[in-house]
This record gives C-alpha cells, sequence and structure tokens, in this order.
C-alpha cells in the first residue's frame, strides 16, 4: 500500500479540510530525506513549497477556491524551469541559474494546487536512458540499488517508486519517460506531440520533446494530464485538449482491436522479457481485446533516424547556452570566442558534445541530404506505416525495451551500446503519437513495462484502455 | 563518410565553439563513427515517392495577433542573470583582438 491517496482524493481530501496541504509537503519532504542515499533528487524547493502549502491551507479554512490538485505534492525533473530552486538540467554548464519565469506545465499545475517539492536527477539535458550522464550523479534503481533506473526522467521514475510524492514530471523525446517507468516499474505517459506546452522547458530534440506524468497508476497520469494540456499562447507547436478531457475514462477492452507490432517481438528478444509480454497480452485477450499481429517494417529503422534527428536539432538548441546571458562565463578567456569555447568545453558532459558534433556534422553543407533529409524521409516511412496499422486497429502493443535495469557502468563506456536501449520506444517519438508503458511482472526481481501505443490525438481512448488493461496485468 | 579523423572531430569541435583535449579528440573519433556507421541502416531504405517530415501534427504557420503580450518577465529579471553586465547592456569580452 502506497503512503500517497489517488491524486484525486488526495486533492479532495484537501478540499474538505480534511488533510493539511502543509502536512502532505512535510511527508513529501521527509521521504525525500529519508531515500537521499538513492540520488533521485537534485534540489528541495522546500521553502516555496511550504509557503504554497501555507496560502493553500489558508484558502481552504476561508472557504476560498484551491483547485482540481490541491496540496498534492510532486517532483519535477530538473529540466523545468520552476521557482524555488535552482534548474540545472543535471548539466554543469546551467550551474547557478535561476529561472527567471516557470513552464507553462509548472504554471498550471499550481494554478490547480499542486506543489512542487523538488527537482529530480536526470541524464543532462535529457541525454541518456540511465542518468549516468548527469553531471552530477547516478541515480539508483529502487529495486536494486546496483541497477540504474533507466533515463532519462531516472530520477523523477525512482521518486515516485520511492513514494517521495504522489506523482512526477518528465520529458520524452526518444523513449525518456517511458524507458525508465518499465525500468523501475510504474506508469510513464508519453501523449501526442503537443499535447502539453514545452514553454519553459530545457529543449532537446524540439520536433520530438513532449512532457508527461510518472505515477503509480493510469487514473493518477491522467489527472496530471487532464490539468497540464492544452494549447499555449507561447508555444506555437501546442494542440487542443480533447473536449471530454482526459479524466473519467471509460476503462474497457471489450472489442478493442490490438495489434501486437511483429518487429518488436522477433526471435532476437530475450526470451523471458518476450514471454512476459506474451502472457500480458493474453490477459488483455481474456479482457476481450480482440488481438492481432501487425507488421511495421520500417520501424527497425526508427532510431538511425533518431540519432540523425535528435543530434541535429540537440546542436541547434545547446548553441544557445554560451555563458554570455547566463549563469556563468570562463573567467580566463582572452576575447569573447574563446569565451564560447572554453564555457561550453568545460560545461557539457561528453554526451551532449557527442550530441553537438554530430548534430554539427549532419547538418553541415554537403551532408545535409544524405544524413538530415533522408533521416526526414524515412520519419515520414514510418509515420505512413504507423497510419496504415491505425486504420486496422485500435492500439498497438509491444514491450517497453527489450530488456530490463543494467547494472551502473554496465553500457557507460559504449555511447551506441547506450542508444540501443531506446529501440523500441523512439519510432513512437519520430511519429509523435502517444504511448504508454505499464508494468507487467517481473523477472528476477526486476520490473518489466508493456507499451501500449495509439494514433495521433488519442489520448483518452489510449489512457482509457491503459486504465483496463493495468486492472488485469496487476 | 562514415570514417571520421581526428581532424574532422577537431574542425566539429571548432563549428560547435567546443575545447576538446587531445586525449578526447581520439575518443570522439572512435564514438562519432561508429554512431555514424549505425546511421549507415538508412541507405536501405526505398524512399520512392515520400518527401521529408519535419512537423508531425500538420500544423503550418501559426501565427498570433501582432499585439505586445506581458510574459510576466522583465528585462531587469533577464539582465541580472548575465554574469556581467553595464547599465542596460549585457558586457561580454572584446571581440577583436
Amino acid at each position: 500500500m502506497s503512503q500517497w491517496l489517488p491524486i484525486r482524493e488526495l486533492a479532495a481530501k484537501v478540499q474538505a479540510g480534511e488533510l493539511k496541504a502543509s502536512d502532505l509537503v512535510e511527508q513529501a519532504l521527509r521521504t525525500i530525506e529519508e531515500k537521499k542515499e538513492y540520488d533521485a533528487i537534485i534540489a528541495t524547493t522546500a521553502e516555496r513549497a511550504r509557503e504554497r502549502a501555507a496560502s493553500i491551507d489558508a484558502a481552504v479554512a476561508n472557504g476560498q477556491p484551491v483547485g482540481r490538485l490541491a496540496g498534492v505534492p510532486f517532483i519535477a525533473k530538473d529540466n523545468f524551469l520552476v521557482f524555488g530552486a535552482e534548474t540545472t538540467a543535471a548539466s554543469n554548464i546551467l550551474k547557478g541559474f535561476n529561472a527567471p519565469y516557470q513552464s507553462t506545465a509548472i504554471e498550471r499545475l499550481e494554478a490547480e494546487g499542486a506543489i512542487c517539492v523538488a527537482k529530480a536527477n536526470l541524464d543532462a539535458f535529457a541525454h541518456g536512458s540511465s542518468t549516468e550522464n548527469s553531471d552530477f550523479m547516478t541515480t539508483k534503481n529502487p529495486r536494486d540499488k546496483t541497477r540504474v533506473p533507466g533515463g532519462s526522467s531516472g530520477g523523477s521514475a525512482a521518486s515516485v517508486v520511492l513514494e517521495m510524492a504522489p506523482f512526477a514530471l518528465g520529458t520524452d523525446t526518444g523513449g525518456s519517460i517511458r524507458l525508465p517507468a518499465s525500468f523501475v516499474g510504474c506508469v510513464g505517459y508519453k501523449p501526442t506531440y503537443g499535447l502539453v506546452s514545452r514553454y519553459g522547458v530545457v529543449a532537446m530534440a524540439s520536433s520530438t520533446d513532449v512532457i508527461g506524468p510518472l505515477t503509480r497508476t493510469v487514473e493518477d497520469a491522467s489527472a496530471v494530464l487532464d490539468v497540464m494540456s492544452g494549447q499555449d499562447q507561447f508555444d506555437g507547436t501546442t494542440i487542443p485538449r480533447d473536449e471530454a478531457g482526459y479524466i473519467d475514462l471509460s476503462a474497457d477492452l471489450k472489442g478493442k482491436k490490438i495489434g501486437i507490432i511483429k518487429e518488436y517481438m522477433s526471435d532476437d528478444l530475450d526470451a523471458e522479457i518476450k514471454a512476459k509480454i506474451q502472457a500480458g497480452i493474453g490477459k488483455l485477450k481474456d479482457a476481450g481485446a480482440e488481438i492481432t499481429e501487425l507488421s511495421l517494417p520500417s520501424l527497425p529503422l526508427a532510431l538511425a533516424v533518431y540519432y540523425i534527428v535528435c543530434p541535429a536539432e540537440v546542436s541547434s538548441n545547446l548553441s544557445r547556452y554560451d555563458g554570455q546571458r547566463y549563469p556563468s562565463s570562463a573567467e580566463d578567456a582572452k576575447d569573447l570566442d574563446e569565451s564560447y569555447m572554453l564555457t561550453r568545453g568545460r560545461g557539457f558532459g561528453a554526451e551532449a558534445k557527442r550530441r553537438i558534433m554530430i548534430g554539427t556534422y549532419v547538418l553541415s553543407s554537403g551532408y545535409y541530404d544524405a544524413y538530415y533529409n533522408k533521416a526526414q524521409t524515412v520519419r515520414t516511412k514510418i509515420i505512413n506505416e504507423f497510419n496504415e496499422a491505425f486504420g486496422q486497429v485500435d492500439f498497438l502493443v509491444g514491450p517497453t525495451a527489450p530488456m530490463t535495469a543494467f547494472k551502473i557502468g554496465e553500457n557507460s563506456e559504449d555511447p551506441l551500446q547506450m542508444y540501443l536501449t531506446d529501440i523500441m520506444t523512439v519510432a513512437v517519438n519520430m511519429a509523435g503519437v502517444p504511448a504508454i508503458s505499464i508494468p507487467v511482472g517481473d523477472i528476477n526481481g526486476l520490473p518489466v513495462g508493456l507499451q501500449l501505443i495509439a494514433q495521433q490525438r488519442q489520448d483518452r481512448a489510449l489512457l482509457g484502455a491503459a486504465r483496463a488493461a493495468e486492472k488485469v496485468l496487476a | 563518410m562514415a570514417d571520421l579523423t581526428r581532424d574532422d572531430v577537431l574542425k566539429l569541435a571548432r563549428l560547435a565553439r567546443l575545447t576538446v583535449t587531445d586525449e578526447e579528440a581520439d575518443r570522439y573519433r572512435e564514438e562519432l563513427s561508429a554512431i555514424l556507421q549505425y546511421v549507415e541502416l538508412l541507405q536501405q531504405a526505398d524512399l520512392t515517392g515520400l518527401e521529408p517530415t519535419s512537423q508531425v501534427t500538420g500544423l503550418k504557420n501559426v501565427t498570433r495577433d501582432d499585439q505586445v503580450v506581458d510574459y510576466g518577465t522583465s528585462p531587469d529579471d533577464l539582465l541580472r542573470l548575465a554574469p556581467a553586465s553595464e547599465g542596460r547592456h549585457i558586457k561580454v569580452k572584446r571581440m577583436i583582438a
């Protein structure tokens, strides 16, 4: 039994004055302190959280409205601009940066009474699958401290399983919400591209970056999405939210057509993972789903597309960190050019540098057509295959990852091997479709995630199916 | 095309305004070459009749009214973040030696 009630029940009790926001914040901060050894948290926003909790409690006492998520503590990945602590994206180059404004997602959650209590660890700039690329520390998997929690939202995922707060926020550019959810055993939701504003979130690859919740249950994920989603004047790529919203879902699998992605269930897949996923799919079938098998032959190319498109966009997005406007620059530089070189050379870690250089290479004249243009054209092919598949089925299913959590250090010397952990999550990002990872059981004590995927803008339907799936998979 | 030389790496680092040590340059040469070899996978795809996609939800030319919007952040808030400033300006090192 978790120490946290479901999010909407928790908020209802705060609204009714049965629970105090201040007590919930203290409970969260205490748990963060007690579970320090996992290195999930970079900093707390304790002072601001306590002030916000006190004002919510005062409003309740005065009979004023306090919002749909009143008093619910949460943890934000440290690439969200948040007041009350530095925003570093777990990078040395942003150390000392105090955000002058907050991200839209945070503003919307706060407007409904939710309270950010801490900033979670990540691979620096969200570049990675294990949090080992954090410039500060590696987060430990709550199930086994010698293993990684997955990444890049590894601190967020671990914090949820460690019960530091009822929910955490992550970002997913190539799998960074779903992969850690799979590795630690929680729910990770990646919405349709543009459903949640990216304003005020440190940009990685802007054409695939999305924001989403990590939670214990699908119901909690939908409560959070319901508050964060929708168009934002500060992010031109946002899309309207579903008129029906994302809560009070019809959770039924009866008659739903679910296609098994053949390419993700090949003979190359680890036999134990394959058996777990097949058993899970069997339960979906027992719950009334119609199961078929589909082939999306270009999916195995998605990772190669990603490792051109992502570094290209990273090299562009990270060019803004030149040390001149914020937060600090190399003191010993003799001129501006050297100031750029030294600030960036010292401030970026190895993975950021790798991606910046690959991006610079694939975008350079003479190589642009061979790499970037080609990748974006294969992307079209992947999108077409998803569209064809969703002409036949409501949802696609497969594993979230081809492995369970690996040992700390196991893949850190080989960047390409690390990239391969995302092989089953990236295609979703290239097509902008929504997907969710739900726990489907353990192998040798390590969690396995089942991934459900839907057509763009079918987030409500996907969450409903996931809710039903969660009930039979538990 | 995918095998980078050490000079290629140094040139990329220079273009991207990154200092790299000699030791790093050797390591990056190997690592970046391996990544570029992996993405060669795309050469096998048949792309006849397909156009590149960069925006996945089909949005085009998103505009807004040409009116001043208050972002709630003042120029002073932003200037305070700069490592060095003078009056209402951000101060940088000299550009021409």
